[in-house]
């Protein structure tokens, strides 16, 4: 008989942990890094950080292959062949950096917007915002116009927050969680981790979804809703709730402007305006004695049902009065809506029931004294356990900024927004729209040599805010903040590169961007948008966007079309800094913030994007980053990170501030401060006091704790903001009656979807495209294992999805002959693509999806061009158009949201037809990318580890 | 030895995986992948890593699986199918036909665990337990030419360099929505039995005989929302908002 | 299942190679001839190129050594084990036949239990394998057993002139009762219902009917290389008219045919006919044998 082996049971895992931030996608995971013998053995969730608590998802186990992935840039590149021909030669960092300056200096002093600067997926925004500004182009701006800008805008010009860094279900009280689509790589181990905690409760868990995989699949309820419709389901448990009084009342009269006097006076331009005082404060009727007091002053009981003429003789009525009107109107009633959204009257009585029921008759009762911004003291909490969250579902139709309002109108009635058991703020949220900036970049903001006047985004008050000249036209290059988007508070990237090569409203010269792959996937109509870029203009041969930097790590699709690369790191081989100025990962118990640091140091030529655009503000002699005498003020982006102060005493970071990291919050900076984040685990967590963790919005102790921390200077309390006068006023000036009037072409829009109270209109490209033509929609779904394009190049996530195949309802399937395997041609208004179709019953009947960012182009991130994603997988992007199809007047608008500009992807409609598979391969077919010569060309066999495997 | 321990073993380690909260997000075949590449016997060695035929060895995986109800229980909405994720990896069987049928020993049972696994360095690679296993749970590694497997992470469990709270597989360690839970299934006081006790745990396939120690839960039965009572509307109710405004005016009062 | 061709190779010829053993430990051949000196070195040619196939399948076969070390549970172990011993009292035979022209009983016997029991060894595999239902049955050992001794008979009735007829009418009685055996194999392993379905292999048949939706990897993987390989019903009936007419109907015609015929050139010509049909017909039934049997793990797939 054999005896069992000797197992070493007790290795140590490796030499050393280092503790970082992931960036696998945008949750921002703390993560312990094993290392050994100089090589990462084990990258494992860090048990005490605030976000993941110990857990890591399948992309930040893989950050080993991301971190050696052979599609990692090597050297700065040169372009020498045509764009999109991928013919670069390697270049030293000094003569990068040289050219860039000469690119950029003349602009600087000539003509600033002739540079067009967007930085995609950007997590250092506070940074490249800040060297934007001080560049002085108004052209300015991250991703979120294509990504969420719907969710973020209606959040908070609404309750002055929203959902994933702005605000989350309180996970551990909730006992009813209603989840809106999502995209499953933003917040997700937070919402796997809060999902499990409620389901193991026995708490119940709806999901509202077209598809049900994912989260949807382990949903209690599934409500396989029709896309784009889930603002008119949301008003109809509106409808239901008012029918049925199960509103709070006592939540609405003391924290929402339910109770503020809106003027009717039809033709006026103070009509839909609030009535406010001379200075300029909302006002209220005091229920018991019937006069006018403004709205925050103590010792009254708002009047919520006030429907009377002033003194001085203008008619008002109470806010919650026209939500009255409106939604108990029998069209938002769901036997009205059941057709339209495809969901049965029954089940969203029962959705509204189940709200009402939870909310009111499982109210939870939290023993903690508080006191709210009018002084009055409270003994407890009271908490209605039901919570929402929503993310690119809602956000990505063109209606989504109106469906995202309705989520939180109905989160409020409900009396839900930062109780326990409801909807909780992250700090440094909330923060009421008015303590947000303005947007900049109106001609006068802008000086040649000299910063912008102001921040590039914010949320505009009104029409006078928008940057448009005298006649309305747009100053920006993306159209952002213009007519055809007036809250475009992320601006519009999605825009950028056709309008600059449409030379609408003006060419630019310089085109600089930063991890945003824009010639395939991040792009609708990706052809269109390939052959923009390499449009020449024909009487200088020149092209129309004459010089693109792109700063990416890996060897995407964009690289190709670039003339300038600016190699960047990996992850683990930076600093980085997720401050609560930008997006931070802030609890809602706690204020946090966290740091990534190189772990390990880079094998190649390449730099942080950070630092580079540091030594680039160096170069430029940019104010903010040389002193008087033109000296660098930072080495570089750690050097920024510890040093720079956006005020006195407010910097990228708030942990350990002062001399001797004795100080939160605001002090001064401290030499130490990153050292010390590293030995704590990358990360600072400032603990909310118990009386300021719920109802921040109106909490006196909240407020002086976002006082000390530097989020203000003085308290923001938020009343929440049912009815939004800001749209109103753009209804005004559409009617011709408020000053600045709208152009003609804008105005019926502005009429028709600038509802100051949430409201529902079908998205604008079925309003546009014969229905019976296209009677489908096409919409993608976030594998959990992906983070956009960036999973392929590693080689085990790209296993998990190596190709694509469209999901298409067995209904149609039937109805076609379809099944497994066979080819399809899927076919909006603008193209068509040919993949291969998977059935799926477990979906929306008139629904079909993929997986989003699988297919890639031949030769892109190191694969070969054999690979499947390749060749089996596709875009839904070739059918996607940034411009919806002509008006009646040949007028295109452009393929987002009227109010955001927040770029519709979703509300794509399609036909399928059955195609023969010729040679089995994805169309549109393009042409391979080579490689930039320098590139390490892949192995053909990893056995990763295989060094320390016993002998 | 390749017989199995002559007693059955009193100890039995193994695996509870919740199928009612697994999200498929393949959290655990990456985690694992990545410490047992780099642990246990030889590298988890991929293929073509980057070309067409991209293939490497995985110790567990997730498939996903729609179910049609069809005369079965209604969970949700009658006549929906449903997703349900499905992750999957060596069950560490009682009966392990693939230990006795391997002809040089490599393959073994513990006999103070009942952890199932392989001595890599007798591993002559024939593939035959692999042939042996109905549930897919052994994968031949082609660099290697040995056959790789789940080993209940035993070099993480009993790992004294580690904190004692993670002394759990991998798997478990980084499992999100922790439908992943590790213990000994043969106490049957211990957590995960007690789990399996609660929820009708259930084996897969025990019609192979081959008694599997991982034991799964079942999705967890539901109500449809369109059963809910519908709630009363107001007793001044009317076509639009009057009766709204009159129970309104009579609620403000009474505040 | 995978039809890895070293498995096939290695099964048909072993098994030819220790039928003809068998024949060879019988005596039924004149040890003092040329022929049977022959029949030896084909015997043994037969296994050692079988045994070597073998070596084919292994990942790691510098270890190969190893495999004879689990007889006490493992059939693979036991064949080797078998495979390896039978060498002994075969070359032994082979030995006295070439030097002295002689043969032993004793040996002879010791030679055919080797070989009888090797077949068997190597059937057990399959046969012990419940995971496979087509394979997990009695039928299976009787099918190689017998396909052993007809590919020896068959073999041998080529080297053999005296006692032609003897092996002549039993290899034709092993081809039919081989034949009979493996059309009652094969009408079990079309009928018989797995033990196993998606419902029992997930456990979720009390929700509804199970269907795959995503394989955990887009593309295959170890598994559904080796588990999973799948033949077109229509394909695999060819296969199986092809294995039938060069496995058992055209040897039985040469056999029959060189009964007429008597001794001689052209009955052996004819005789080697058939063994070369019947090989490529066991070939191809081989192939067969392992293309069209699933296993249970493909329940998940």
């Amino acid at each position: 008989m054999n005896s069992e082996p000797n197992l070493a049971l007790s290795e140590p895992v490796g030499d050393e942990i280092r503790k970082t931030t992931c960036y696998m996608c945008a949750c921002r995971c703390g993560i312990d890094v094993h290392l050994k013998d100089g090589k990462i053995r084990y990258i494992e969730g860090n048990r005490d950080h605030p976000i993941n608590k110990g857990v890591l998802c399948a992309k930040g186990s893989a950050g080993i292959m991301q971190h050696y992935s052979p599609a990692r840039l090597r050297a700065p590149l040169l372009r020498v062949g045509p764009r999109g021909s991928g013919e670069f030669k390697e270049i030293s960092w000094d003569e990068a950096l040289s050219l860039a300056v000469n690119w950029l200096q003349p602009l600087r002093e000539a003509a600033p917007h002739k540079l067009a600067f967007f930085t995609g997926r950007d997590q250092s925004q506070a940074l490249t915002s800040f060297w934007a500004q001080n560049f002085g182009s108004p052209n300015y701006a991250a991703h979120g116009g294509f990504c969420s800008v719907n969710m973020a805008a209606a959040g908070i010009y609404t309750i002055g927050g929203a959902f994933w860094e702005f605000g989350a279900p309180d996970w551990d009280k909730t006992k009813l969680f209603v989840l809106f689509g999502v995209a499953e790589d933003h917040d997700s181990n937070p919402i796997k981790i809060g999902i499990s905690k409620l389901k193991k409760r026995g708490a119940r868990f709806v999901s509202v979804n077209p598809v049900r995989t994912g989260y949807s699949a382990i949903a209690d309820n599934w409500i396989g809703i029709r896309p784009g419709t889930d603002g008119l389901l949301i008003l109809a448990v509106i409808h239901e709730l008012f029918r049925t009084g199960k509103i709070d009342l006592d939540y609405l009269q003391r924290y929402t402007n339910a109770p503020w006097l809106v003027i009717e006076d039809e033709g006026k331009d103070d009509h839909g305006l609030f009535l406010r005082d001379d200075l300029g404060k909302a006002l209220v009727r005091d229920r018991t004695s019937g006069a006018l007091v403004r709205f925050d002053e103590p010792g009254h009981a708002a009047d919520l049902n006030a429907d009377f003429t002033t003194p001085d003789g203008r008619k008002v009525r109470s806010v919650l009065r026209l939500m009255a009107e409106k939604y108990l109107d029998p069209r938002y009633g769901p036997d009205a809506v059941a057709a339209e959204t495809g969901i049965a009257a029954t089940t969203i009585r029962g959705l509204a029931s189940e709200i009402a029921r939870v909310a009111f008759d499982e109210e939870i009762v939290v023993r903690q004294p508080w006191t709210d911004m009018k002084g009055e003291q409270h003994e407890v909490m009271i908490g209605r356990p039901v919570s929402f969250h929503a993310m690119r579902g809602i956000s990505a139709h063109s209606n989504g900024f109106q469906s995202a309002r309705a989520l939180h109108v109905l989160q409020t009635i409900i009396g839900s927004i930062d109780c326990p058991g409801g909807y909780r703020y992250k700090p440094p949220y909330p923060k009421p729209v008015t303590a947000h900036p303005r947007p900049h970049g109106k001609a006068e903001h802008v000086t040649p040599g000299k910063p912008l006047a102001g921040p590039h985004l914010g949320y505009p008050l009104g029409p006078e805010d928008l940057l448009v000249d005298t006649e309305g036209k747009p100053q920006r290059i993306d159209k952002a903040f213009s007519w055809e988007a007036p809250l475009s508070a992320h601006g519009m990237m999605h825009m950028v590169i056709a309008n600059a090569c449409a030379g609408d409203p003006y060419p630019v010269d310089v085109l600089f961007l930063y991890m945003a792959n824009m010639a395939w996937n991040s792009s609708m109509n990706t052809r269109g948008t390939i052959r923009m870029l390499e449009e020449r203009d024909e009487a200088t041969g020149e092209y129309k966007i004459p010089k693109i930097i792109y700063s990416d790590a890996y060897s995407s699709e964009m690289v190709a079309y670039a003339d300038l690369v600016l190699p960047d790191t990996t992850y683990l081989e930076r600093h980085d800094c997720i401050s609560l100025l930008d997006r931070p990962i802030s609890e809602p118990g706690a204020a946090c913030d966290a740091i990534r640091w190189p772990v390990l140091e880079p094998d190649r030529d390449v730099r942080g994007f950070q630092s580079v655009l540091i030594d680039l503000g160096v170069r430029l002699g940019l104010p903010g980053f040389v002193d008087d005498d033109g000296n660098a003020l930072y080495k570089d982006y750690a050097d920024y990170i510890v040093k720079h102060q956006r005020k006195p005493g407010i910097g990228p970071l708030a942990g350990w501030r002062g001399a001797n990291a004795e100080d939160e919050g605001r002090g001064t900076p401290n030499e130490n401060q990153l050292k010390t984040y590293i030995d704590n685990g990358a990360f600072w967590m400032k603990h909310i006091p118990d009386e300021a963790l719920y109802f921040k919005h109106h909490n006196a102790a909240y407020q002086q704790f976002a006082i000390d921390m530097g989020f203000f200077d003085a308290p923001q309390p938020v009343t929440i903001q049912l009815y939004v006068e800001t749209l109103q006023k753009f209804r005004l000036s559409a009617l011709g009656v408020r000053q600045p009037v709208a152009p003609q072409q804008y105005r019926k829009r502005l009429l028709d979807c600038f509802d100051p109270l949430p409201d529902w209109y079908r998205p604008l490209e079925e309003q546009g495209v014969d229905n019976s033509k296209f009677p489908y929609h096409a919409i993608t779904q976030r594998p959990m294992a992906m983070y956009h394009s960036w999973g392929s190049q590693n080689a085990w996530l790209r296993q998990i999805h190596t190709k694509n195949p469209l999901y298409v309802p067995g209904k149609i399937c039937d109805e076609l002959g379809l099944i497994d395997g066979d080819w399809a041609w899927v076919i909006s208004h603008h193209g068509r693509v040919k993949c291969e179709i998977a059935r799926t019953d477990a979906v929306n009947g008139k629904t079909m999806w993929t997986w989003n960012a699988i297919g890639k182009r031949k030769g892109a991130w190191a694969l070969d061009p054999t690979a499947p994603e390749s060749t089996k997988g596709f875009l839904l992007n070739h059918l996607i158009h940034e411009l919806l199809p002509p008006r009646a007047d040949g007028m295109r608008w452009s393929n987002s949201d009227p109010i955001t500009g927040q770029a519709a992807w979703y509300d794509l409609r399609v036909r399928i037809e059955k195609a023969e598979a010729g040679a089995g391969i994805s169309e549109p077919e393009f042409g391979t990318i080579k490689q930039p010569a320098s590139q390490s060309q892949p192995v053909d066999e990893l056995r990763y580890g295989q060094e320390w495997a016993p002998k | 030895m390749t017989s199995l321990p002559h007693n059955r073993t009193t100890k039995r380690l193994g695996l509870v995986i919740d199928l009612d909260i697994c999200v498929g997000c393949h959290a655990c075949v990456i985690s694992c992948k990545e410490w047992n590449t780099g642990g246990y016997g030889n590298a988890l060695s991929d293929q073509h890593p980057y070309g067409e035929q991209v293939s490497g060895t995985f110790l567990n995986r997730i498939h996903t699986y729609e179910v049609v109800p069809e005369g079965g229980l209604v969970i949700g909405e009658a006549g929906e199918a449903r997703i349900v994720h499905f992750p999957k990896s060596c069950l560490h069987c009682e009966d392990a036909p693939c230990v006795t049928v391997c002809p040089t020993g490599a393959s073994y049972k513990r006999a103070d665990d009942g952890i199932v696994l392989v001595d890599e360095d007798k591993c002559i690679g024939c593939g035959l337990c692999a042939w042996a296993c109905s549930y897919g749970a052994r994968e031949m590694d082609l660099a290697a030419g040995v056959m790789k497997k789940c080993t209940l992470c035993v070099d993480r469990i009993y790992n004294e360099t580690l904190k004692q709270e993670d002394r759990v597989p991998s798997c478990v360690r980084t499992c999100p929505v922790n439908a992943r839970h590790y213990g000994d299934l043969g106490d049957p006081m211990s957590d995960v039995s007690i789990m399996v006790a609660e929820r009708g745990g259930f084996d897969l396939m025990p019609e192979q005989g081959t008694l599997p120690t991982n034991k799964y839960l079942p999705p967890r039965p539901r109500t449809s929302l369109s059963d809910n009572a519908p709630i009363v509307p107001l007793a001044e109710n009317t076509e639009g908002a009057r009766g709204f405004f009159a129970w309104l005016d009579k609620t403000l009062d009474r505040i | 299942m995978h039809p890895a061709t070293s498995m096939i190779v290695f099964t048909t010829l072993s098994g030819m190679g220790f039928g003809l053993a068998v024949v060879l430990g019988i005596g039924f051949l004149d040890p003092s001839l040329d022929a049977t000196t022959f029949a030896y070195g084909t015997s043994l040619l037969l296994i050692s190129v079988g045994l070597l196939a073998s070596l084919f399948h292994l990942g790691n076969p510098r270890r190969a050594w190893r495999a004879l070390s689990q007889w006490r549970s493992s059939w693979l172990s036991r064949e080797g084990v078998m495979a390896i011993a039978t060498f002994v009292p075969l070359t032994l035979s082979a030995v006295l036949a070439i030097c002295m022209n002689s043969h032993d009983w004793i040996v002879g016997s010791i030679s055919i239990l080797g070989a009888l029991l090797t077949v068997y060894c190597t059937s057990m595999i399959y046969a012990s394998l419940k995971a496979v239902v087509s394979w997990h049955t009695k039928l299976t050992p009787l099918c190689f057993l017998l396909f052993s001794l007809s590919g020896g008979f068959l073999l041998a009735s080529a080297f053999v002139s005296e006692n032609g007829l003897a092996v002549r009418l039993l290899a034709l009685l092993f081809l039919l009762l081989a034949l009979t055996a493996k059309m009652a194999w094969r009408k079990r392993a079309m009928t018989v219902k797995p033990i196993s379905t998606p419902e029992s292999a997930t456990g979720l048949g009390f929700i509804g009917r199970v269907r795959l939706f995503e394989r955990p990897h887009s593309l295959d993987n170890y598994l559904t290389r080796e588990m999973g390989f799948r033949v077109a019903r229509k394909h695999a009936a060819k296969l199986w008219m092809v294995a039938l007419i060069f496995g058992a109907i055209l040897p039985v015609f040469a056999l029959l045919l060189a009964l007429a015929i008597g001794d001689g050139l052209v009955a052996h010509i004819v005789l080697v006919t058939g063994v070369i049909a019947h090989t490529m017909g066991i070939f191809v039934e081989r192939w067969l044998f392992f293309a069209e049997a699933k296993h249970a793990v493909m329940n998940y797939y």
